[in-house]
C-alpha cells in the first residue's frame, strides 16, 4: 500500500494471478490426476498389448492391435450396429423433441402435464429405463403383447429376442429416454426466437409452414447443431441402457461398440486390444463431428 | 417462462379450424408414449404376483397393495446398496461443491486461460468413450488399493462431475454484476467479507441447483460402478438392480418394479422441483460461459 501510484496496477495484477491459481488447484490437480492422466494412458494403451492380470508384462506393439482389428468382422459389424443405433437415435429424438417442443410452445390446456411428462425420463436412472421397458416388452405379461392381443394383432412377438427386430425396438427405447434434454434444450431455444420475426412474416402473408421454415428453423440453427451434435456423442458412446436391456443380445444384433470393447477388456481381460478400439472410435466420429461442423459453420457464414 | 412463451404465441396458427384439434391430438399422442411407460410401472408395483399372471388382469391393480415395496426394502442387498449410493452420492457432492465453487469464481472474475482450458476439457471429456477412461483408471485405482472401495468410486465421480459442475456455476457467477463487489469494496470490505456475504447469497440458487445435479449424476451412475464394484457389499443401487433383473426379477416382477420405482424417487423429487431453474440455469452457463 505504500508503494508508489505508477507500480499499483502491475503488483496487483500479480496478486490477482496467485489468487486465481490458489483458487483453481484444488480443482485442476485431481482432474489432471483422473481424468487427464488416465485419458493419455488409456490412448497409449490402445498401441500396447496390456491385459489384465497379475505379473503380466505390457509392451508396446505399435500398430499390431489396428492390423488386428481391421480384420475382426465381429467389431466392424458392432460399429455398424453402433452407427445405425446413434444416427437412428439422434435424428428421430431430434424430429419427435421438434414436435413436442413446438407444441408446448403453443398455449394449449394440459402443457404443464405434458412438459412434466416430457421431463421424467431425465431424472431416470438409465438402468431402472431399462427396466421397465423390458416389463414393457415382456412377451407374455408385457401390456404391449396384451393390448395387441385385445386388438386382435400377432401378440407373440418377443420383442427383445428376435434378431430382426431387437436393435429396432432398442432404439425406440433409445428415442424414450433421450427426449428430455433434447426437448428442453429446443423449447428454450424456441421461446428466445423473437416473436416480431414470426409477426412480420405472417403480416406479410406468410403461411405457418413457411413461417416455420424460413423465421423459426433458421434462428434455431445453432441450438439444433449444438443439441443433435451432443446426442450424436452421447448415443454413440451410451451403455448402460442397452446393457441392463440385451446385454448386446440376441444373437450380437444389439451390439454397440461400448459393449463390445467393455467384453474384450474386463470379460476377456484384452485392455490394450480394447483401449485400440477406444481409439479408432475417437477418431472416427471425431472425424465425423469435424466435418459436421465444419459444413455448419460454412453454412452460416454464407 | 410462462409471460415469454405466452410473448412468443404465433397467434395466427388458430386461423384454420383444424389446426387446434390436431395439436391437441398430437399432444395426446405425445402424452400418452411419455407417459404410458411410468404408470405402467407405477401400477405393476402395486398388483399382486397372481394379478400379474393372470392374462385378463386390467391395468389398474385391484388395491393398493405395499407387499411388493416392503419385500423390496427387506431384501438386505438393495437396502446396502441404497446406503451406499446415498454415501457415495453425497460425499461426491460436497467434494465437488466445495472444489467447483472457487474455481468457478477464478475463472470467471479472474479472466485467465484456465477457462479456454476448462471448456475445451468438458467438450472433450464428453467425446472420448468412456472404455478409454476406465481401463486406465482401473488400473490407477488398484495400484492404489482402492478397486472395491467407495472412496475409490467419490474420487472418480468427483473428477468427472467436476467439469460441467464448474460449467454451470460460472455462468451462475457471471450472472453476478461484478458492480455489486465493487461496491462492497470501496465500502472497506476486505475481499473474504465481500465473497461471504455479497456473492455466496446471490450464487445459492444456482448453488443448489448444481449440487443436485451432482448428486443425482452420482445416484444414477452405472458404468464406472459396474467396473469399479465387484464386491456385492459394496455396490450401489444401480448395480443392485441391474443384478436383480438377470436374477430373481424375471419371477418377482412386482418387485422389480417396486425397488426401480424407489430407487427413482430422490431424482424424481429434485427434477419437479427444480424444473423451472433447470432450463435457465443449463442456458445462461451456455450463453455466458
Amino acid at each position: 500500500m505504500t508503494a508508489i501510484a505508477p507500480s499499483i496496477p502491475k503488483r496487483r495484477r500479480n496478486t490477482e494471478g496467485r489468487d486465481a491459481w490458489l483458487l483453481v488447484l484444488p480443482a485442476l490437480l485431481p482432474v489432471m490426476l483422473f481424468s487427464v492422466y488416465p485419458l493419455v494412458y488409456g490412448v497409449a494403451l490402445g498401441f500396447t498389448d496390456a491385459e489384465a492380470g497379475l505379473n503380466v508384462e505390457t509392451h508396446f506393439n505399435g500398430l499390431d492391435n489396428y492390423v488386428e482389428l481391421a480384420g475382426n468382422g465381429l467389431f466392424w459389424d458392432s460399429f455398424t450396429i453402433g452407427l445405425v443405433w446413434a444416427f437412428s437415435v439422434t435424428v428421430l429424438q431430434f424430429l419427435a423433441s421438434l414436435g413436442l417442443a413446438l407444441l408446448l410452445n403453443l398455449d394449449l390446456r394440459l402443457r404443464w402435464l405434458a412438459r412434466t411428462l416430457a421431463l421424467i425420463p431425465w431424472a431416470m436412472p438409465p438402468v431402472i429405463i431399462a427396466i421397465m421397458w423390458q416389463l414393457m416388452l415382456n412377451p407374455s405379461y408385457g401390456p404391449v403383447n396384451r393390448t395387441l392381443a385385445a386388438l386382435g394383432l400377432p401378440s407373440g412377438v418377443n420383442w427383445l429376442g428376435e434378431s430382426s427386430i431387437a436393435l429396432p425396438v432398442v432404439i425406440l427405447v433409445g428415442v424414450w429416454a433421450g427426449m428430455p434434454q433434447t426437448t428442453v434444450t429446443l423449447l428454450a431455444g424456441l421461446q428466445s426466437v423473437p416473436a416480431e420475426l414470426g409477426e412480420a412474416a405472417a403480416i406479410d402473408g406468410a403461411s405457418t409452414w413457411r413461417r416455420f421454415w424460413h423465421v423459426t428453423l433458421p434462428a434455431l440453427r445453432p441450438i439444433i447443431v449444438a443439441i443433435t451434435t451432443l446426442d450424436l456423442i452421447w448415443n454413440f458412446n451410451s451403455f448402460a441402457l442397452v446393457f441392463v436391456l440385451t446385454a448386446g443380445g440376441p444373437g450380437g444384433t444389439t451390439m454397440l461398440p461400448s459393449l463390445f470393447a467393455y467384453n474384450e477388456a474386463f470379460r476377456y481381460g484384452n485392455f490394450g486390444y480394447a483401449a485400440a478400439m477406444g481409439n479408432v472410435m475417437v477418431v472416427l466420429i471425431g472425424a465425423f463431428l469435424f466435418l459436421y461442423l465444419r459444413g455448419q459453420m460454412r453454412r452460416r457464414l454464407q | 417462462m410462462t409471460t415469454m412463451s405466452k410473448a412468443a404465441r404465433p397467434r395466427t396458427l388458430g386461423r384454420n379450424r383444424f389446426a387446434r384439434p390436431l395439436q391437441y391430438l398430437a399432444l395426446l399422442a405425445y402424452m400418452c408414449f411419455l407417459g404410458f411407460p411410468l404408470l405402467f410401472l407405477l401400477t405393476t408395483a402395486f398388483k399382486t404376483p397372481r394379478e400379474l399372471q393372470s392374462p385378463d388382469a386390467g391395468l389398474l391393480p385391484q388395491q393398493l397393495n405395499f407387499d411388493n415395496f416392503t419385500s423390496a426394502i427387506d431384501k438386505a442387498n438393495l437396502y446396502t446398496a441404497a446406503g451406499n449410493s446415498l454415501l457415495v452420492a453425497v460425499t461426491t457432492t460436497v467434494i465437488v461443491t466445495a472444489v467447483a465453487l472457487p474455481a468457478a469464481y477464478a475463472l470467471v472474475r479472474f479472466r485467465t486461460r484456465m477457462r479456454a482450458f476448462a471448456t475445451g476439457w468438458i467438450l472433450l471429456s464428453q467425446v472420448f468413450p468412456f472404455i478409454l477412461i476406465i481401463i486406465p483408471l482401473f488400473l490407477l485405482l488398484k495400484n492404489i488399493g482402492l478397486v472395491n472401495t467407495l472412496l475409490g468410486l467419490v474420487l472418480v465421480y468427483a473428477v468427472w462431475s467436476l467439469p460441467f459442475s464448474l460449467w454451470m456455476l460460472q455462468g451462475y457467477v457471471a450472472a453476478i454484476p461484478v458492480e455489486l463487489e465493487e461496491a462492497s469494496a470501496v465500502d472497506g470490505a476486505g475481499r473474504l467479507k465481500t465473497l461471504l456475504k455479497i456473492v455466496l447469497p446471490l450464487l445459492a440458487p444456482g448453488l443448489v441447483a448444481t449440487s443436485l445435479f451432482t448428486f443425482i449424476n452420482s445416484w444414477n451412475e452405472f458404468f464406472f460402478a459396474l467396473v469399479l464394484i465387484q464386491d456385492p457389499d459394496m455396490q450401489t443401487l444401480p448395480l443392485a438392480l441391474a443384478r436383480f433383473v438377470g436374477a430373481e426379477g424375471q419371477v418377482q416382477l412386482g418387485q422389480l418394479a417396486a425397488a426401480a420405482l424407489l430407487a427413482c424417487i430422490p431424482s424424481l423429487v429434485f427434477f419437479l422441483l427444480i424444473q423451472k431453474r433447470l432450463t435457465a440455469g443449463l442456458l445462461s452457463g451456455a450463453v455466458k460461459g
